[in-house]
C-alpha cells in the first residue's frame, strides 16, 4: 500500500478529533434567537453519537475478518451487537433514563442504597472498560503496522496518547457532536469503497466465494461443525452480545443526555436502524474478501481484510485513495470508542478511590484518564494478538454476567436486595472474568474446557441471575427502604405529573 | 520476647477492656445514628449484646420487637415486658420462668423525655451490676438516638431553609418589568402583550410550589424569559450571549440557582455603567459535572465586599449570591460553593459546578 496516502488520512482524522474536541462545535447565540428546547440533543444526534461510540474496531474491522475466516456462523456477532439494543430498548432504556443515574455505579446506589454495591459496580465498570479498550489499542497497532510499516506498538501508543490528551485537556466537551460525526465518517468510509468494490466485482462476472475456493460449509450456518460444542459456542455468543450491551459503561452515559424516558426509547430505536444499516457493510467486505483475499483467512492478519481489498481488487491510485479512506475510518473507530470509554472510566475512577480529596475533582478526572488508559495499553502491548472481535466479546461476556442481571432485576423485581446485588455481580464477574483471564493465559486448544472459558456467557449469566435472586430471597428482611419510591420513579411515564421524589 | 512487650504497650488489662468496650460502642453507633427502626436495630444489636456480655438481647420500639440477638424467647413475651417498662419509664427486673433464661432486665430508651422503646436483656442470673450496665447502655443508645433526632431536625431545618431561600425574586425586577411593559402599552400593544405573557410564564416558574429541584433546561428557559424582559427595559444597552453544551441540559440542580446569578450580572454589568454591557452565560460539560459560568464586564466589585456578601452580611446588595452559595453547599457539600472572580473595574465572573448525579438530589 502506498503509505503516504494512509499516513495523511490517519493524521487528518487524528487532528480532526483533537480539533473538534478542543474547540468544540459550540454554538453561541444572542438571546433573541435562543430557545432551549430547540437546542437539546435530538434523538437522531444522540443515536448517531451512540453509534459512533459503539462501533469500535471490532465492528469496523473484526467482523469482516471473522466472516472471512469462519463464514456464516460469525454473522451472530453483528446480529447480537444490534439485537443488544433491542433488549435495551424493551427492558432498560426508559427506566434507566428516569432513574437519573449518570453511571452504572450511580444506578446501583439509587436502586439498592449500598455503598459496598456501588464500589463493586465501580470495579466492574473499570474491568469491562479495560477489556474493551485493550483490543482497540491492539487493532490500532495492527492497522498502522499494515498501512505504514510502523512497529506494532506505535499505533497503540498513538491512539492511547491522543485519547489521553483529549480527555485530560478537557477536550471532550462537545462529545455528542464529535461522536455523531464519527458515526457518519465510519459509515461513509466503508460505504464509498464498497460501491467501487461491488462495481469491480460485477465487472468480474460476480464470482462466488465457493468458486474462489471456499467450501459449502463456509456459506451455511452450523455446517462446518455440527457438534454440540459449536452449538454451545453459538448460544453463548448470542447470550453475551444480546445481554452485554446494556452493561457497557459508555452506553449508560449517553442515555443521560436524553431529556426523558420517551426520548431515551426513541433514541434506542434509531440506534437499531443505524447499527442495522452499518453492519451490512463489514459483512459484505467479509464475503468479497473471501473471493479476492481468501489467503488472509485464518492468518493473524485477517482483521485487515477491509483495508486490503481496495488494493487487491481495484489497485492503482484509486485503490490507494480508497484504502486511505478505509484507514481513516478505522482510526475514527479506534479513537471514538476509546475516547468514550476513557471518559466513562475516568469519571468512575475519579468518583471512587483515586483520592478525590487529595487531588481535587478536576485533577482526579485527569488522573483517572491516565490510569484508565495506561493499564489496557500495557495489556495490549504485553498480550498476544487475539482477533479483535473475540476479545471485545470478552467485555460483552463480563458485562452480560454482571450488569445485565443487576439492571434487569433492579428495574423489574422489587425484591432485589443489596446483598443479592453484590453476590450476583461478584459471582458473574468472578466467573466470567476468571474465564477470560484463563483464556488469555492458557492460549487456545479445541476442547470443551477451552470453549467454556472463551465463551463463558451461557453459564455465567444464568449463574449471576440465580445467585442474585437466591441471595436476595434469603435477605428479604434487608430490603432497601425506599424501593417503592424508586420503582415509581423508574416506571412512571413523564406525562403523568406526580411527586418524583425530588426530595 | 516480642509479644509481652507489644501487649504491655497497649496498656493494662483494664485499659484494653476499655478500648474494646469503646470500640464495640463505636461499631453500634453509626446504625443508631440513623434513628430507631428495624434496619438500624438489626445492625446495632449484635454489638450491643457484645457490649452487655449477656446471652440474649432484644430492642423494641413502643409497638413491637425490632430485633433480637442470641437465644430468643417469644416475641410477644418480650414485648409484654417492654410495654410495662415503657409505661413506667424506669429500668425494671423481671423473672421469666417460661423463657430460655429465667431473668430479664428491661431498660427504657428515651429521646427528649419521651420513651421511644426499650432494651430487653435476658440472663441466667440477675445482679445489681447487670441492671446498672443495662441502664447505662440504654442511656448511651438513647443519646445516639437523640443525635439521630438532631440530624433529622437539622435536615428538616435545611429543607425549610431551602424553601425560604428559593422564593427570592427581587421585587425591583417585578416593578421594573411592569414599568417597562407599561411603556409599551400605547406605542406597541402587541409587544406589550407578548412581554406580559413572558412575565406571566416567568412568575409561574419562579413561584411554583412543588419540588426543590429543576433541570438546567427549565432554569435556562426561565433565564431566557427574564432576559427578554430585561431587554425590554434596557434595549440595546444589554448584550447577552448564551452558550450551552446540549449534554448538560438534563442536569438536575436546585431550583432558581442560576437565575439570581444572571440577575446579579445584569444589575452589576449595566446599572452602574454608562454605555452598554455584556453578559455571557456558559454551561459546559465537564465529565461528571456541569460547569456554569455567568460573566459580566461591568463595574466589578471589591473582593472583600463579595466575601462579606457570601458570609451573609445583609448590608451588601449581593444577597442573591450568598443565597445561591449556601444552597449549593447545603445540597452538594462544601466543595460545591460558588466561585467569584472579580475586582473593581474588571467585571465579575461567577462559576458554579453541579454534579450530574448526587444521591438524594436526582429527578
Amino acid at each position: 500500500m502506498n503509505s503516504s496516502y494512509a499516513a495523511v488520512a490517519v493524521t487528518v482524522v487524528a487532528l480532526l478529533t483533537l480539533g473538534i474536541g478542543l474547540f468544540g462545535l459550540r454554538i453561541s447565540r444572542t438571546t433573541s434567537d435562543f430557545y432551549v428546547a430547540s437546542r437539546s440533543v435530538s434523538p437522531l444526534w444522540n443515536s448517531s453519537a451512540i453509534g459512533g461510540e459503539y462501533l469500535s474496531a471490532a465492528s469496523y474491522l473484526g467482523i469482516a475478518g471473522l466472516v472471512l475466516t469462519l463464514g456464516a456462523d460469525m454473522l451472530w456477532f453483528p446480529v447480537g451487537w444490534t439485537a443488544g439494543y433491542l433488549v435495551l430498548l424493551a427492558f432498560v432504556a426508559a427506566p434507566l433514563r428516569r432513574s437519573g443515574a449518570y453511571t452504572l455505579p450511580d444506578f446501583t446506589q439509587i436502586r439498592v442504597q449500598s455503598s459496598v454495591a456501588r464500589a463493586v459496580a465501580s470495579v466492574l465498570v473499570v474491568v469491562i472498560g479495560w477489556l474493551y479498550l485493550m483490543p482497540q489499542f491492539q487493532g490500532a497497532g495492527l492497522v498502522l503496522h499494515t498501512v505504514t510499516g510502523a512497529p506494532i506498538w506505535a499505533g497503540s501508543v498513538l491512539v492511547a496518547a491522543i485519547v489521553v490528551v483529549n480527555v485530560v485537556s478537557g477536550g471532550m466537551r462537545s462529545i455528542t457532536f464529535v461522536q455523531a460525526f464519527q458515526y457518519w465518517l465510519k459509515l461513509t468510509a466503508l460505504l464509498v469503497p464498497l460501491v467501487f468494490l461491488l462495481h469491480a466485482w460485477t465487472e468480474d462476472g460476480r464470482p462466488t466465494p465457493t468458486g474462489a475456493g471456499a467450501s459449502e460449509a463456509w456459506l451455511s450456518p452450523m455446517a462446518a461443525d455440527t457438534t454440540s460444542l459449536a452449538l454451545y459456542g453459538t448460544y453463548s455468543l448470542i447470550v453475551a452480545t444480546f445481554l452485554g450491551t446494556m452493561g457497557l459503561p459508555h452506553v449508560v452515559v449517553r442515555f443521560y443526555t436524553n431529556p426523558d424516558g420517551r426520548a431515551a426509547r426513541r433514541t434506542t430505536l434509531i440506534v437499531l436502524a443505524l447499527l442495522g444499516a452499518f453492519y451490512l457493510l463489514p459483512t459484505a467486505y467479509g464475503v468479497i474478501g473471501r473471493v479476492y483475499a481468501g489467503d488472509l483467512a485464518g492468518t493473524g492478519s485477517s482483521d485487515i481484510v477491509v483495508l486490503e481489498l481496495p488494493l487487491r481488487v481495484i489497485g492503482g491510485t484509486l485503490g490507494d485513495v480508497l484504502g486511505a479512506l478505509l484507514t481513516a475510518g478505522a482510526f475514527a473507530a479506534f479513537l471514538s470508542t476509546s475516547s468514550g470509554l476513557t471518559m466513562s472510566l475516568a469519571g468512575v475512577l475519579a468518583q471512587g478511590s483515586l483520592g478525590r480529596r487529595a487531588l481535587g475533582p478536576v485533577a482526579a478526572v485527569r488522573a483517572g484518564a491516565v490510569v484508565g488508559t495506561v493499564f489496557p495499553l500495557g495489556l495490549a502491548l504485553a498480550s498476544d494478538q487475539i482477533a479483535v472481535a473475540s476479545s471485545v466479546g470478552f467485555a460483552f461476556a463480563v458485562a452480560a454476567s454482571t450488569f445485565c442481571p443487576l439492571l434487569v432485576l433492579g428495574i423489574w423485581w422489587r425484591r432485589l436486595t443489596a446483598a443479592g446485588a453484590i453476590a450476583g455481580m461478584l459471582a458473574g464477574g468472578i466467573g466470567a472474568g476468571g474465564a477470560v483471564v484463563a483464556t488469555i493465559v492458557r492460549g487456545s486448544d479445541d476442547g470443551w474446557l477451552d470453549l467454556l472459558l472463551s465463551r463463558p456467557a451461557a453459564w455465567s449469566v444464568p449463574l449471576a441471575f440465580a445467585v442474585m435472586v437466591l441471595v436476595s430471597l434469603a435477605t428479604q428482611h434487608r430490603r432497601p427502604s425506599n424501593v417503592a419510591r424508586t420503582m415509581v420513579r423508574l416506571h412512571t411515564p413523564e406525562r403523568l405529573r406526580l411527586d418524583r421524589a425530588d426530595r | 520476647m516480642r509479644t509481652p512487650w507489644s501487649r504491655r504497650s497497649l496498656g493494662s488489662a483494664e485499659d484494653r477492656a476499655t478500648y474494646e468496650t469503646l470500640h464495640t460502642a463505636s461499631l453500634a453507633a453509626p446504625a443508631l445514628r440513623r434513628g430507631l427502626d428495624e434496619d438500624s436495630a438489626e445492625k446495632a444489636i449484635k454489638h450491643l449484646r457484645a457490649l452487655l456480655g449477656v446471652p440474649s438481647v432484644a430492642l423494641t420500639d413502643t409497638e413491637r420487637v425490632l430485633a433480637t440477638d442470641g437465644a430468643r424467647g417469644r416475641r410477644t413475651d418480650v414485648m409484654e415486658l417492654a410495654r410495662e417498662v415503657i409505661s413506667a419509664g424506669t429500668t425494671q427486673a423481671f423473672s421469666t420462668p417460661r423463657s430460655p433464661y429465667p431473668h430479664a432486665i428491661v431498660a427504657p430508651l428515651s429521646v427528649e423525655d419521651a420513651v421511644v422503646g426499650a432494651v430487653v436483656v435476658s440472663s441466667p442470673a440477675a445482679s445489681a451490676g447487670l441492671a446498672r450496665t443495662t441502664t447505662e447502655v440504654a442511656r448511651w443508645v438513647s443519646s445516639q438516638l437523640e443525635l439521630a433526632e438532631l440530624d433529622k431536625s437539622r435536615t428538616a431545618l435545611m429543607e425549610a431553609e431551602l424553601r425560604a431561600l428559593r422564593a427570592q425574586i427581587s421585587p425591583h425586577f417585578v416593578y421594573n418589568s411592569l414599568g417597562a411593559i407599561a411603556s409599551f402599552v400605547r406605542t406597541d400593544p402587541e409587544r406589550a402583550r407578548e412581554l406580559l405573557l413572558e412575565f406571566a410564564d416567568f412568575t409561574r416558574y419562579s413561584f411554583r410550589r412543588h419540588g426543590e429541584f429543576t433541570t438546567l433546561a427549565d432554569e435556562l428557559r426561565s433565564i431566557e424569559r427574564y432576559l427578554v424582559l430585561e431587554k425590554a427595559r434596557f434595549g440595546d444597552r444589554l448584550h447577552v450571549t448564551v452558550q450551552v453544551a446540549p449534554e448538560v441540559l438534563s442536569v438536575t440542580l436546585p431550583f432558581l440557582s442560576i437565575q439570581p446569578l444572571v440577575e446579579n450580572a445584569v444589575r452589576h454589568g449595566l446599572e452602574r455603567k454608562a454605555g452598554g454591557g455584556n453578559v455571557v452565560v456558559i454551561a459546559r460539560d465537564a465529565g461528571n459535572e456541569a460547569v456554569i459560568t455567568v460573566e459580566d464586564d461591568g463595574a466589578g466589585e471589591d473582593p472583600d465586599r463579595v466575601r462579606r456578601a457570601l458570609a451573609g452580611d445583609p448590608s451588601t446588595d449581593s444577597v442573591g449570591l450568598g443565597n445561591v452559595d449556601e444552597r449549593m453547599r447545603t445540597v452538594y457539600g462544601n466543595a460545591y460553593g460558588i466561585v467569584i472572580e472579580t475586582a473593581p473595574g474588571a467585571g465579575t465572573k461567577v462559576s458554579v459546578r453541579v454534579p450530574k448525579y448526587a444521591p438524594g438530589a436526582a429527578r
